[in-house]
């Protein structure tokens, strides 16, 4: 058997080519997962055999001679929030246990379409909130680069896929870092494009006005043509923006030359001596390569995570009130609907959610929601204004993705706190709708790799592709 | 209702209820929109379909499933805002947050402070204008059926059916102010709101089949003083019910005042059979429900253009269409002929009698009294009625005549009034004949006679039944009325 390369855009090529079967190199990956999935736990399901018969489907239409899409025979990981026709769709939780979706999202489609196949469903943080994939009613997901430690979250399993080498890109969602902290964590590229670029529409909603479906790659070039299959308009979700997919793989053998790159002056604190090296490294790796380092201010980017947690708890409470056990999922009988619902959710919910639900249902209550909620929304706006304005004089903006490297299981998941300063770089794009993405740029303590995180505005991927794509090559060039 | 403490709207005295006091009455009317589809789905908006067949991930709340606002729902609700006199605003939606097995989302999508329509108004045929606070967008529930229990409701149930057919149904709720003194104006203005929406054909407005459904808000108050504490007055399903619901109520908060109690502010279920409400939820367990805009949707920002357009495609209202009876028969506009024949459409019926050559009132009357039941467009070409009303006004058939040429010509759904008259044998007698039967008539019940002599009106009901009878009904009744009176002297 011919050697499978790691990238999806040669996998797809020596596919369509013929140089490969679809089926030989879903083999390959099942392989991988068959002698490491048990170390891991990347996965809530892993779906060989639908995967098996949409390899032989793909390679009957290369034998017949008809036309194939841009992923054709690609394995891929979906996290399993999203929907997909037919098969348990759980989002790690038990309240959705054994649930199988009557349709596919938007972004399974489109990927379905193209010629992907999709080998399982991974692993979250319950409804993904949380930054390490503790969060699981179906326990941790490991990081293969130290077992010991977490894969980050709350998209840790495809983090894990993909650093596993299970399939060489897979699909994530982010709300406030959930694919670019793990992306950091495990070592690989993880993208949040533009809210409203790609679909959600079958994402099995977190916080509506924040969560972005987004890829995990081990190249900027893959990140690039996952995000240009998934991304466009679909009629089937309101706030989806009305235009076609960018083109954006071109952009990442572009160069930054003249380009100007932000440095933020007034960074809140707290990140790892080794991650802020690799900050400094990551500049002047850029400067090197032709752009301009311009220095620019965030002033209320502290108060960030606050508003975040406010906000996103408040949409959490309210778009996770349909897990009553009327319709699907778990249900537990007693005496009355109103004590049935509250059985229902006792036992299906984990400790995070609930917790969630409460800070979100308290900050919408009468008497508290301009306290609470509406200055949130204030904070969100003043965010937004400070990135337009630092957007006037720089391109993009780079900073680091996590504060830290992997930390061991157990390390914060008793202090919810100290877990929420995991996102504290990565949870103002969300407020402000923009793109970022996260590129692994050395290793910081214990050799674990550090990511370095690229901002643009909105709808500005081609800039923070072609940002991304220097940085990679550095990186390449410095490890 | 409105917290302004002292309402210019006062009622008349005959319109004070006993006592001194006032009733204060604000209407919360539902309407269905008649939408193909549902208000963020591709199901269809279809009532009395066999339960849960017009669902999809969205009507259920399906994990991942994403609404998706029906534009046609935006215009038929746009339509209502400009017939009721409304501002039609950029807004938005939010979300309604409460538990109910037949929410499927858990929340109810609907319009909070920045509703579609606002600040509108509404004159009823009587001439009084109610104002119109919001009429603004929202979904329907699915429908639940409570199994077993005394009451039908869910405490006590053994178990419920969920219908979701329903879930997801435009809706829009238009909010009166507070402007109503006297039931009679509540079902006013129910019966002409629901003229002005099937009008315009935004809604068929049934309240039988739950298309447009009503709650009252009731209170009491003394004229000059702040209004009192209101009630919330549900499960009121027909204009007659709504009517008897706001006296009970009115009559109810009296009477608890006067004993020296106080009202409590609370949600109260009308028991049409039992014919009184009683206390449904008080103020206190009322649900708090966290609104909130609805991230799954964008700001809705009608164009100045888009509503011109909507404006110039309205056809007229009930008012304009009770004005032209009016120019084409003389009757009042507020007349109960005129607002009988809009209410059930037949303004276009009547014009079309008119035209085809009818006397204007006999065309009125004729359709108003032979077409209760037919609707819109009774299926009797105009033409033959009109035929009839030209037989009578020459006198060629007496009016109970032509009341009986009438009934067979519905019955057949048409036919030529000449022929039928003629088959029957009809024929209106000369006046001289009449004189001669009123004669006789008198001559064989001098006491009668002379009672009427006397100004016992009631009296001429003997002689004219002599009449009639003598003459095989072909005495016609004015003609006999008008020889009678003029003997009298």
């Amino acid at each position: 058997m011919a050697t499978i390369p790691t990238t999806a855009s040669e996998i797809a090529a020596a596919v369509a080519s013929g140089a490969l079967t679809a089926r030989e190199v879903l083999e390959a990956h099942l392989a991988r997962i068959e002698e490491r999935e048990a170390d891991i736990h990347a996965f809530n399901l892993v779906t060989a055999d639908a995967a098996r018969a949409q390899a032989d489907a793909i390679d009957a239409d290369i034998a017949a001679g008809r036309p194939v899409g841009p992923l054709a025979g690609v394995p891929i990981a979906i996290k399993d929030n999203m929907c997909t026709h037919g098969i348990e769709t759980t989002c790690s939780s038990k309240i959705l246990e054994g649930w199988k979706p009557p349709y596919d999202a938007t972004v399974v489609t489109r990927l379905r379409a193209a010629g992907a196949v999709m080998v399982g469903k991974t692993n979250l943080d319950e409804f993904a909130m949380g930054s390490s994939t503790e969060n699981s009613a179906f326990g941790t997901t490991r990081n293969p680069l130290d077992t010991s430690r977490v894969p980050g979250g709350s998209s840790g399993g495809s983090a894990a896929a993909v650093a596993a080498g299970f399939s060489p890109v897979s699909l994530g969602s982010d709300t406030g870092g959930s694919i670019r902290q793990p992306a950091a964590l495990c070592g690989v590229v993880g993208v949040k494009p533009t809210y409203g670029l790609v679909s959600r529409y079958g994402l099995v909603a977190y916080a509506s006005s924040l969560d972005q479906i987004g890829p995990f790659a081990t190249t900027v070039s893959d990140a690039a043509l996952i995000t240009e299959v998934i991304a466009g308009h679909d009629v089937m979700d309101s706030t989806s923006i009305p235009q076609e997919a960018p083109s954006l793989v071109g952009a990442v053998s572009e160069g930054v030359a003249g380009m100007r790159i932000g440095r933020v002056v007034d960074l809140p604190g707290g990140a790892e001596p080794e991650v802020s090296a690799r900050l400094d490294a990551a500049f002047a790796a850029l400067a090197a390569a032709g752009a301009t380092i311009v220095d620019v201010t965030l002033p209320s980017l502290g108060y960030a995570l606050t508003a975040y947690y406010l906000i996103a708890p408040a949409e959490a409470s309210s778009n996770l009130a349909r897990f009553d056990g009327v319709r699907y999922g778990l249900r537990v009988n007693a005496v009355d609907t109103n004590a049935m619902y509250g059985a229902t959710r006792a036992a299906g919910f984990g400790d995070e959610v609930k917790r969630r639900i409460m800070l979100g249902t308290y900050a919408l209550s009468a008497g508290y929601y301009d306290a609470y909620y509406g200055k949130a929304l204030k904070v969100r706006r003043l965010i937004a204004q400070d990135f337009d304005k630092a957007y006037e004089s720089v391109d993009t903006i780079l900073m680091p993705t996590s504060p830290l490297v992997a930390f061991k299981f157990g390390e914060k998941a008793d202090d919810p706190m100290s877990m929420y300063l995991c996102d504290i770089y990565t949870i103002p794009t969300n407020l402000a709708g923009h793109p970022a993405m996260s590129i692994p740029f050395g290793t910081g303590a214990h050799g674990l790799p550090v990511g370095i995180q690229v901002l643009a505005p909105a709808l500005g991927e081609v800039a923070m592709f072609r940002v991304g794509g220097a940085l990679e090559a550095a990186a390449g060039g410095a490890q | 209702m409105s917290d302004s403490p002292l309402s210019s709207i006062v009622a008349t005295p005959e319109q004070m209820l006993p006592g001194g006091w006032e009733m204060v009455v604000g209407l919360e009317v539902h309407v269905e929109l008649a939408t193909a589809t549902k208000l963020f789905s591709g199901s269809p908006n279809r009532f009395g379909d066999e339960p849960n067949i017009n669902i999809d991930p969205v009507t259920l709340g399906l994990p991942g499933a994403l609404p998706v606002l029906n534009k046609k729902a935006v215009e038929l609700a746009m339509r209502i805002g400009l017939a009721l006199n409304c501002r039609i605003q950029k807004c938005i939606f939010h979300r309604k947050n409460y538990f109910y097995p037949d929410q499927p989302k858990a929340y109810q999508i609907s319009q909070y402070d920045l509703p579609l329509n606002a600040d509108g108004h509404l004159e009823l045929p009587s001439g009084v204008v109610i104002g119109v606070e919001r009429a603004h967008l929202e979904e329907d529930t699915g429908k639940s059926t409570h199994v077993g229990g005394a009451t039908g409701r869910i405490h006590g149930s053994d178990y419920s059916l969920m219908d979701f057919n329903r879930a997801g149904v435009p809706l829009v709720e238009i909010v009166s102010r507070p402007d109503m003194r006297t039931s009679e104006q509540a079902r006013e203005y129910v019966s002409e709101l629901r003229s002005i929406l099937e009008a315009i054909g935004a809604s068929d407005a049934k309240m039988e089949e739950g298309s447009m459904r009503c709650d009252a808000n009731v209170s009491v108050h003394k004229p000059g003083t702040p209004f009192g504490t209101r009630c919330e007055i549900k499960n009121v399903n027909s204009i007659r019910a709504l009517g008897r619901a706001i006296d009970y109520e009115a009559r109810r908060q009296i009477d608890i005042i006067d004993s020296g109690g106080v009202i409590r502010q609370e949600t109260r279920h009308w028991d049409d059979a039992e014919g009184r409400t009683h206390t449904l939820r008080t103020k206190e367990d009322a649900d708090d429900y966290r609104y909130f805009p609805e991230p799954d949707l964008v700001t809705v920002d009608p164009s100045q253009e888009w509503i011109e357009e909507v404006r110039a495609a309205l056809p007229p209202l009930p008012a304009a269409r009770r004005a032209m009876l009016h120019e084409l028969t003389g009757y009042d506009a507020r007349s109960e002929a005129v607002v009988v024949a809009v209410e059930r459409g037949q303004h276009e019926y009547v014009k079309a009698v008119i035209d085809a050559g009818g006397d204007p009132v006999k065309a009125l009357i004729y359709v108003t009294q032979a077409f209760a039941e037919a609707g819109a467009s009774p299926a009797v070409p105009a033409a033959d009625i009109a035929a009839l009303t030209i037989l009578e006004r020459d006198n060629k058939l007496s009016a109970t005549q032509a009341k009986t040429v009438l009934a067979e010509i519905v019955a057949n759904g048409g036919g030529d009034a000449a022929a039928i008259a003629a088959a029957k044998g009809f024929e209106a007698m000369d006046t001289s004949a009449v004189e001669a039967m009123v004669d006789e008539a008198i001559a064989a019940d001098p006491d009668a006679w002379a009672k009427y002599c006397a100004g016992e009106e009631k009296a001429a009901g003997a002689i004219v039944g002599r009449i009639m009878k003598a003459s095989k009904g072909k005495a016609d009744g004015k003609v006999v009325s008008a020889i009678m009176q003029s003997r009298r002297g």
